[in-house]
């Protein structure tokens, strides 16, 4: 059903069913690092070259998920996944070997809320009984499509991110379990006229503003009303700037209000102002924040994936980003 | 062109961003490309020292010396570490030429010897080539010509 | 006191990459561009010998003596063959540094992995 104009409400049900998450060292290494399934000790994750590696991410995180609910791709109706890479391929080389009704997605690093939320929708029109979604990014992968080669020694500002090497993936489904997916607000493309790839988080903020105040609104929802909210990959400078953004339209985020960028690492890990990249929000969301709610101690989560849809080619025609964000809210059910 | 909202937007954004420090990465730069600098000094003074070369001749071997050495410590994954600390004080010197080419190089080695390393090997030392070499030419006709008029 | 002289004209090149970069706000392949052609224009006017004769190192480390050899060597030839010359000469003092540039970036790609 939908809510107001961007907003739909999952009358029916659509719950997660099972997750699976594969990182690098640097993520293992961080302050989340227990929760998550599998940490490749190196960054090439025992593969050729990088692509290959954030192929092996993603296939680890979806074989991961299968089976520990003893499921068998065959069993799965639909699989959407994306990543950051053009022609989104680790997703396309990680499906073709699955033999799944296939759905490439991209939003960036808002990939993984924009899956979910389609999947969702499927679901809940009873199109499937169940959706599988996985996300990846890489940081090698990106820093050489989007920036310079790796070994290139190129001074970053302090406002610049790390992105993330990590896949996540999630199976969807209509049967009951303990955790639902209950909203999903699709967010506009947002440019404030940001024009510089290493400050992504003032370029993002926006949008994540855009969104966030729209699902308020059109839930009818107080910020209070969840346990936390997280945007996806602002860092510290656009989670920041997004608290000012969202002040400014006379709503409050109090401390249950953090980011996934922040959450990642550990400070004083070398990754500037934080993580990003679309597996950020994914491994975060469904590593760590999905165990917590099945501990009961998040029962009300919002996730506001947020991406800069940011393209070499069209930054060296001097266009500036265009940026986007999807939030999906999640609520433990109760339970007798 | 920016729309007044974009402008408003980007005032207030600047507020969030800690300034660059401007004078801590120049005095960074000014020790670390000194410092390369000096080596090159000391790296001529041996050929001179050990070769029957004069001060303009040594140029050329000292030049390649350090051409390897910034090659190797790429390859090494050190550089990008140093430069991350030194800024301009690695990257202006011949060393950080080496690097961006022996960067771009490696980085494409997964693409095979042509496509990859080969081609792309000019992909960031490319434009500097270019420049130059047009730059030359523009100085190098202006003075001809100069000196032609004065004949 | 020649090392003395090499480190510190050497550095103040550098300083001037890192405002280009910081204040400028130029990318690293902008500003070495942009120190190149410097160089070059420097050399057109003759003062970037006498940076080196005052330097040594100092001056023919930084990527700005790689303009001065440019047209270093199309004037040595430009001398002899006249606008033809400009051309035939232009590489020719620069061609170590471009030669063992492409040779150990090549070398060094074959051997290593990048390292992310």
């Amino acid at each position: 059903m939908r809510l107001g104009k961007q907003t739909w409400e999952f009358k029916q049900p659509v719950y997660i069913h099972s997750t699976g998450t594969a990182v690098g060292p640097l993520e293992g290494e961080g302050p989340l690092g227990t929760s998550f399934d599998k940490i490749f000790d190196n960054l090439y994750c025992d593969e050729e070259n990088w692509e290959l590696a954030e192929r092996a991410l993603m296939e680890e995180a979806v074989r991961l998920c299968l089976a520990k609910v003893n499921r068998k791709p065959s069993d799965v109706d639909i699989m959407l996944a994306g990543d950051l890479l053009n022609q989104i391929v680790t997703s396309n080389y990680a499906a073709r070997q699955l033999g799944i009704p296939f759905l490439g997605m991209f939003s960036a690093c808002a990939t993984v809320m924009q899956s979910v939320a389609v999947a969702s929708i499927f679901i809940n029109g009873h199109y499937v009984e169940n959706a599988l979604v996985a996300v990846s990014s890489h940081h090698s992968t990106a820093e050489r499509q989007f920036r310079y080669p790796t070994e290139f020694g190129g001074q970053k500002p302090e406002t610049a991110t790390y992105t993330v090497t990590g896949s996540g993936a999630v199976l969807l489904s209509n049967q009951p379990n303990a955790i639902r997916v209950t909203h999903a607000t699709l967010g506009q493309v947002v440019d404030m006229g940001v024009a510089n790839p290493l400050d992504m988080g003032s370029a993002m903020a926006p949008a994540a503003a855009k969104t966030l105040l729209t699902h308020f609104k059109e839930t009818q929802r107080e910020p209070s009303y969840y346990d936390l909210i997280v945007t996806g990959d602002l860092s510290r400078v656009g989670s920041s700037i997004l608290r000012k953004l969202v002040e400014d339209e006379g709503i409050k985020l109090r401390n249950n209000y953090e980011d996934c960028g922040v959450m990642i690492y550990h400070q004083e890990q070398p990754v500037f102002a934080g993580g990003s990249g679309a597996g950020c929000p994914a491994i975060v969301t469904f590593g760590y924040l999905m165990k917590e709610m099945e501990r009961g101690i998040i029962k009300r989560l919002l996730v506001v994936a947020t991406g800069a849809l940011l393209s070499p080619l069209m930054m060296q025609q001097k266009e500036t980003i265009p940026c986007i964000a999807h939030a999906v809210s999640f609520e433990l059910e109760e339970r007798d | 062109m920016l729309s007044d909202e974009q402008k408003r937007y980007q005032a207030n954004m600047e507020l969030y961003h800690s300034k660059r420090p401007v004078i801590s990465n120049s005095i960074k730069a000014f020790v670390i490309g000194g410092g390369i600098c000096a080596l090159g000094q000391f790296i001529s003074n041996f050929y001179m020292t050990f070769f029957p070369l004069s001060q303009k001749e040594a140029m050329s071997p000292t030049l390649a010396t350090l051409i390897l050495l910034a090659a190797l410590l790429t390859g090494f994954g050190v550089y990008d570490k140093i430069s991350q600390f030194a800024g301009a004080g690695s990257l202006v010197p011949v060393t950080g030429f080496s690097n961006a080419m022996t960067s771009s190089a490696l980085e494409h080695k997964s693409e095979g010897l042509v496509f990859g390393i080969g081609a792309n090997m000019f992909k960031l030392t490319g434009a500097v080539i270019a420049f130059g070499v047009l730059s030359a030419y523009a100085v190098g006709l202006t003075r001809l010509l100069v000196q032609m008029l004065i004949r | 006191m020649e090392y003395v002289s090499a480190f510190v004209v050497g550095g103040l090149i550098c300083i001037l990459g890192q405002l280009l970069l910081d204040i400028g706000k130029l990318s690293p392949t902008h500003t070495l561009s942009t120190l190149v052609v410097l160089g070059a224009l420097l050399d057109g006017f003759h003062l970037y010998d006498r940076l080196i004769d005052f330097a040594g190192a100092g001056a023919t480390v930084p990527i700005t003596s790689f303009g001065h050899s440019l047209v270093h060597g199309a004037m040595a030839e430009g001398e002899r063959f006249g606008f033809l010359g400009v051309g035939m000469g232009m590489f020719e003092v620069t061609s170590v540094g471009i030669s063992s540039t492409i040779l150990f970036s090549f070398l060094v790609a074959l051997i290593f992995k990048p390292r992310g």
